[in-house]
């Protein structure tokens, strides 16, 4: 065939770009959907609360992730850094994944638990005041603010048609209660989700008054969660590399 | 076929849809100057982070995602659309298809979706996906959009009455149907309620970051890359006067082009919990894509063979060809930052933030400027305001780049190696904020060269303010000029 078939024949010149840039993108990722290595199957990940996921959806709104990255790279620097390299299956319910891709500030793949609660709330308020050179925007809006819960419900069931496993029946209820332990599974059914959501926020001195649920308090209980799951001490020395 | 750019000539003012053409010029400058802007706000937060002001809507978080979308999208958006249609029509010696009302609604569509989506992420609404943050109810009507604009530019293809579809009409149809597959793919996402601006991301985790980068890469590939050499190969060849300087490199660039930048996308991702073998293939075919892109960037610039005195005597001739010099430059840095031990030094710090922008500003915002130059007289039926001042906004704005990227090589690879010493004892020798600290001269002198480009950028606006003014004067003295100006 004469490329000038092509400059003659508008509708086969279409055809033909269509099969030229479809192919790199249907052998890369299509194969991840059906490959069963793709994401490892550990014990301790779960889908986040109603608190922490509202905490979510405000690390997405103010942008966080256009500074700080969710994703340790398996290196001996990142690792002293931050902690074990992530898995690929401590962001299986993430929608959407908040990996990064600049680190302006540090990664927070594993923050949680790094700081106190008081220091999370402080540093967010005014950043300066904690780290004097730091470039951190401040956050004082997060504590003033009230969190609107109101859609929680409807939130959750659109995450649960994504997949994430929020239980509306008996049933799934169960099934989360053999998967997480009852505790849990109550805060994962979502006919009790503003409950629960303000039963966390009040469990805890999350932004230091107990007294409102605001959206520091979902901020907060978010970060403190973040990369806590997984208990590494579980697995054996090279046990993920197989994953890779 | 090569040389039906420099046959299609100035014709009668109802040949062709000239209207819809301005209207998009003038939108790209207008997105150019806010989305630039944008940027240089920004970089002056990081500089002087006193500027958040404790304000929500101007925090750098919610900046960030406006001014990739004005720039990109805005600017680079509104100038693609001018170009295709002014290009299509002329190569095709064709009126834009669509009647008045499709390519109209094709640029309120767009210039509604960039200026909301805008709006909302100030606000607070966004989807947290880079470069796609627009929400839901705006990918949707984006779609829309798309689907006129590809009606619109294949319909005025196939009413052309040329035999050959021109070089540069590829590289648009590339682009058309590249974006819109990528745009329906990464943003499939269920939303909270039908009222509600939220929704969630079909995907997660490893699927969802895969088909994030197959889209934040390919849309730097066929947006900022594909489309903008359908704008070189029509300007180069006409401003230079000479035909393309070769046909067989430019089939051969054309369809490696978009053949290979589809598989590199995950080199976004080297060293993350995605699968060793999609990091690896992306890399290979990262390297691959070199060849393509050096291809066409030796095409473009030996079109000037034989006229190399032009760039001593046209500053927009400077302008295109130093685009494509950056071109060449922005496209040897990328498959070096995708070599994954490179990727490890480079992935996370400004390197890669320096490396876009040699792309935007150098070979992108150039190439849009130098066609603008070229193409603003015409469609006004005049000639240039000021020839000196577009020298001096060639010398702003690479004195610009050069600020820029030189200042965030030394953060970038600075950062990455503070990140990564080690001291004696096997300890690491710096704090994460010791990097930040470092890093502060160099935001200043990137927040300044900014500033530079963006001065160079308003001196544009003037320029061509001046001429669109000079033009409808002389029309209020010359009667018939009147039906050239107004068509």
């Amino acid at each position: 065939m004469k490329h000038e078939s092509v400059e003659i024949n508008s509708g086969l010149l279409i055809v033909l770009t269509l099969v030229a840039i479809s192919i790199g993108g249907l052998v890369e990722i299509v194969p991840l959907f059906h490959i069963k290595d793709t994401v490892e199957e550990v014990k301790g990940v779960r889908p986040y609360t109603p608190l922490e996921q509202r905490g979510r959806d405000l690390y997405i709104r103010e942008g966080c992730y256009a500074c700080h990255s969710q994703m340790i790279r398996p290196f001996r620097d990142e690792m002293m850094r931050y902690g074990h390299y992530s898995l690929g299956a401590e962001s299986k319910y993430d929608h959407p994944f908040q990996w990064g891709s600049k680190r302006t500030g540090p990664d927070l793949a594993r923050v949680g638990g790094k700081y106190s609660d008081e220091w999370q709330t402080q540093h967010m308020v005014n950043p300066q005041a904690l780290v004097p050179d730091s470039v951190m925007p401040p956050y004082p809006w997060l504590l003033s603010t009230e969190l609107d819960y109101s859609d929680i419900e409807q939130r959750m069931i659109a995450l649960k048609r994504t997949g994430v496993p929020y239980s509306l029946s008996e049933e799934e209820f169960r099934r989360n209660v053999e998967e997480y332990g009852e505790e849990m599974a109550k805060k994962l059914h979502i006919p009790n989700a503003k409950a629960t959501l303000e039963e966390q926020a009040k469990s805890r001195n999350w932004d230091g008054d107990p007294s409102r649920v605001t959206e520091m308090d979902a901020m907060v209980a978010y970060l403190q969660m973040l990369g806590t799951l997984v208990d590494f001490s579980q697995y054996e020395e090279g046990y993920f590399a197989k994953f890779r | 076929m090569s040389t039906s750019a420099a046959v299609a000539t100035a014709a009668p003012a109802e040949q062709y849809n000239y209207d819809i053409v301005k209207k998009f010029s003038i939108m790209a400058l207008v997105w150019g100057v806010l989305g630039m802007l944008a940027g240089v706000y920004i970089a002056s937060e990081l500089a002087w982070p006193f500027l958040n002001f404790n304000t929500p809507e101007i925090t750098f978080g919610r900046l960030r995602p406006v001014h990739t979308t004005l720039v990109i999208f805005g600017f680079g958006g509104s100038a693609l659309f001018a170009t295709s249609y002014y290009i299509v029509q002329r190569t095709c010696q064709a009126r834009l298809w669509g009647g008045k009302w499709l390519p109209e609604f094709t640029f309120w569509g767009w210039q509604v979706g960039v200026g909301g989506g805008a709006i909302l992420y100030m606000l607070g609404f966004t989807q947290g996906r880079e470069y796609a943050e627009f929400v839901w109810q705006l990918d949707l009507a984006i779609t829309v959009v798309w689907v006129a604009y590809f009606l619109v530019f294949t319909m005025t293809l196939r009413n052309r009455s040329q035999p050959h579809i021109y070089v540069a009409n590829w590289f648009f149809m590339s682009f058309i149907l590249a974006v819109a597959l990528l745009h329906i793919f990464n943003n499939l996402a269920v939303p909270v309620s039908i009222t509600s601006l939220h929704s969630y991301s079909l995907f997660s985790g490893v699927q969802d970051a895969m088909t994030q980068w197959w889209y934040g890469h390919n849309a730097v590939g066929f947006f900022l890359t594909a489309a903008f050499l359908g704008m070189m190969y029509y300007f180069v060849p006409k401003q230079a006067g000479r035909p393309v300087y070769s046909y067989r490199l430019s089939i051969v660039h054309f369809w490696a082009l978009s053949f290979l930048y589809m598989w590199a996308g995950t080199h976004h991702l080297h060293w993350t919990a995605i699968p060793d073998w999609t990091s690896t293939l992306a890399a290979t075919f990262s390297i691959l894509l070199l060849l393509p892109s050096w291809g066409g960037m030796i095409n473009g610039i030996m079109t000037l063979s034989g006229a190399w005195e032009k760039l001593r005597t046209d500053p927009i001739m400077l302008f295109l060809i130093t685009a494509l010099a950056f071109y060449g430059m922005s496209t040897f840095e990328g498959p070096m930052m995708s070599l994954k031990s490179v990727n490890a030094l480079s992935h996370y710090t400004d390197w890669t933030v320096g490396h876009v922008h040699s792309g935007a500003l150098g070979w992108v915002a150039m190439v849009s400027m130098g066609s603008m130059y070229h193409m603003v007289p015409r469609l006004w039926g005049t000639t240039i305001y000021s020839l000196k001042l577009i020298y001096v906004h060639f010398w702003l704005a690479t004195i610009g780049i050069v600020l820029y990227i030189a200042s965030l090589w030394v953060a970038g690879i600075g950062q990455g190696l503070m990140l990564r010493a080690f001291d004696e004892y096997g300890n690491l020798a710096y704090t994460f904020i010791e990097t930040v600290t470092f890093m502060h001269l160099p935001y200043v002198v990137r927040a300044i060269g900014g500033m530079f480009f963006l001065a160079g950028m308003l001196l544009m606006v003037y320029n061509l303010y001046m001429t669109i003014v000079g033009a409808r004067r002389t029309v209020g003295v010359n009667a018939p000029a009147a039906a050239v100006a107004h068509g």
